[in-house]
């Protein structure tokens, strides 16, 4: 494993073209993470619309992996509702803590399974978290999501 | 060059194992902690294994050796930086000696606090402490809890583009309010050496107490307490060839004398009753409890291959890697130095950032190919912040370091452009 193979074409392509990215009109809930060691910043908004469907709003700063991970979160969640967010949040995870040996489900975590060879680097592995507990945040704060739910 | 480094290589065994897929370790990371020479691994083992005790106390041989290493190791470091042994306190690391510094005039200046307090290190509303916009975090946000703490006020000398102190105002921002001034010797972040003679001669034109952050500048070239003109200076062992656990607090004897003690307890004392106690005069006034030997020994062991090598030669040495280095980086398009890019008044940290590659980004492709270096804000927010920079990329070489290792680094850098089409 080298690490042109962490950045998997998929990562780049968010990184460098991020989807759906920006501010969300009328923000139900909203979080903003950093990464101390690094100063990696992601704002991530969230709203439900009556139908209990997910809609994300994001914005941030930082590396290659935190920019990515918010850009392939928000076009996987959007619409999602809550128990299939908190799934795929739950599948990132623990993808994030296998060390690089999972083999993640692709039905859940669409492109966000190029993420698993960040893994393998534990430096990496906050940038790769942070929209993803800014979300989880964002929904406890929207009131959508309990805090024993975390 | 003034040093073989191969032959200083042989000193330091952790440079023979390899990373990331057998590739050689270049470690250019010596501002964050510098490698141990196997003198430096055997003198705290020799310790442990021959005359482990405790210090200070114990009527039997083992402690007066104990003692005897302990305080042996106290003059060495002492020497090193011109001082004696009665004006050195041993700290667990650099942070802790600022602490220490910062924790007497805090403790000094509380409401019913020692009533015999010493008037130089009272402060409160209306006076000022003055730091710079380079300071690690370690000489920043202790001063800023002091002010929280007295009512006093921060006061910072602003740096310009290319990484130099903004001396023009010096006289307005250290005044006739200022009671502490303390500064970093050599940035940890821009590599900037600051003329720290002109502005501790300031700070005591004005009655304040002059100290100096000297984590980066101690390992790196000779330095002497009494050139420097501080009161107390701060550092720590695990940048200078030793183990970590151990920091140095200098300081001038009128000033450590003034000062109450930070942590209490056990071996600090003079006289203990129920209802209150005295303290012990400097340096153990400021060593409460079990201190740590072995990396005090480990430490002076670390000072003593220094001196060996000479202090000059080290200095020399850096000072042509570093000229090396920075000018291949200015040579390289897409990349900012972020400090000094000429190799005149700096050390051998050296910050940068690649156009539209994040630092982390930088680091991995750099790591991948051996090169161990810091990425981030390197403990110093407010610089970056005053730069523009979220992180920022630092290579920092020392004794064991070549031109091959720059080489590789910047082939690293290079691959990353290449990556990242930038
Ligand atoms: C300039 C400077 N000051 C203070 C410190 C803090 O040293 P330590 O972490 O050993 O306490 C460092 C080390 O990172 C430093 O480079």
């Amino acid at each position: 494993m080298n690490v042109e193979s962490m950045y998997q074409e998929i990562i780049l392509d968010h990184y460098r073209n991020p989807r759906g990215r920006g501010l969300i009109e009328a923000p139900e809930g909203e979080s903003h993470q950093v990464n101390p060691t690094c100063g990696d910043e992601v704002t991530v908004q969230v709203a439900m619309d009556r139908e209990g469907h997910l809609h994300l709003g994001y914005e941030g700063q930082g590396c290659s992996i935190s920019q990515a991970s918010a850009s392939v979160m928000a076009e996987l969640a959007e619409g999602f509702d809550l128990a299939t967010a908190e799934a795929a949040r739950a599948a990132f995870m623990e993808m994030m803590r296998s060390k690089g040996d999972a083999e993640p489900d692709e039905d859940i975590l669409g492109d966000a399974v190029a993420f698993v060879g960040v893994a393998k680097y534990p430096a990496r592995i906050k940038c790769a978290l942070l929209p993803w507990m800014a979300l989880q945040d964002a929904l406890v704060k929207s009131g959508a999501m309990k805090e024993g739910e975390k | 060059m003034t040093i073989d480094v191969d032959k200083v290589r042989e000193d330091f065994p952790i440079l023979d194992r390899t990373v990331r897929d057998q590739r050689r370790l270049v470690y250019l990371d010596s501002a964050a902690t510098s490698q141990k020479p196997i003198e430096v691994l055997e003198a705290e083992a020799e310790y442990y294994r021959t005359c482990n005790a405790a210090v200070h106390r114990g009527a039997h041989q083992l402690a007066e050796e104990a003692t005897d290493a302990y305080e042996s190791a106290r003059a060495r470091l002492a020497a090193f930086v011109g001082a004696t042994p009665d004006q050195l306190v041993f700290t667990k690391n650099a942070t802790e000696s600022l602490n220490l510094a910062a924790y007497a005039f805090t403790n000094s200046s509380v409401p019913h606090g020692q009533g015999d307090a010493d008037p130089r290190f009272v402060v409160g509303p209306g006076d000022t402490i003055v730091v710079t916009q380079m300071e690690h975090h370690a000489n920043l946000v202790p001063w800023q809890e002091v002010c929280a703490r007295t009512g006093a006020t921060l006061r910072w000398l602003g740096v310009d583009d290319d990484g130099r102190l903004e001396l023009d105002d010096l006289d307005r921002v250290i005044d006739e309010t200022t009671r502490v001034v303390s500064v970093v010797h050599q940035s940890n972040i821009l590599g900037t050496l600051n003329p720290v003679r002109l502005l501790m001669d300031r700070a005591h034109e004005v009655g304040a107490i002059g100290i100096v952050d000297a984590c980066q500048s101690v390992p790196h070239q000779h330095v002497d307490v009494h050139e420097l003109g501080a009161d107390l200076m701060a550092w720590s062992g695990h940048k200078m060839l030793g183990p970590t656990g151990i920091g140095m607090l200098w300081g001038r004897p009128d000033v450590l004398e003034g000062m109450p003690p930070f942590i209490t307890g056990g071996s600090m004392i003079e006289t203990v009753f129920m209802d209150h106690s005295t303290f012990a005069a400097p340096p153990k006034r400021f060593e409460a409890g079990t201190p740590m030997v072995a990396q005090a020994v480990g430490a002076a062991a670390g000072a003593a291959y220094l001196e060996r090598l000479g202090m000059d030669d080290v200095a020399e040495h850096e000072h042509q890697l570093t000229g090396y280095a920075l000018e291949r980086l200015r040579a390289m398009p897409g990349v900012r130095i972020i400090g000094p890019s000429d190799n005149h008044e700096r050390g051998s940290a050296i910050s940068f950032v690649v156009d539209g590659i994040h630092a982390h980004d930088v680091g991995q492709f750099l790591d991948d190919r051996g090169v161990a270096v810091r990425v981030g804000h390197h403990c110093a927010w407010p610089t970056c912040r005053r730069f523009g920079v979220p992180a920022t990329t630092r290579m920092s070489s020392y004794i064991y370091n070549d031109t091959a290792d720059i080489d590789v680094a910047l082939d690293a850098i290079r691959a990353a452009q290449d990556f990242f089409g930038a």
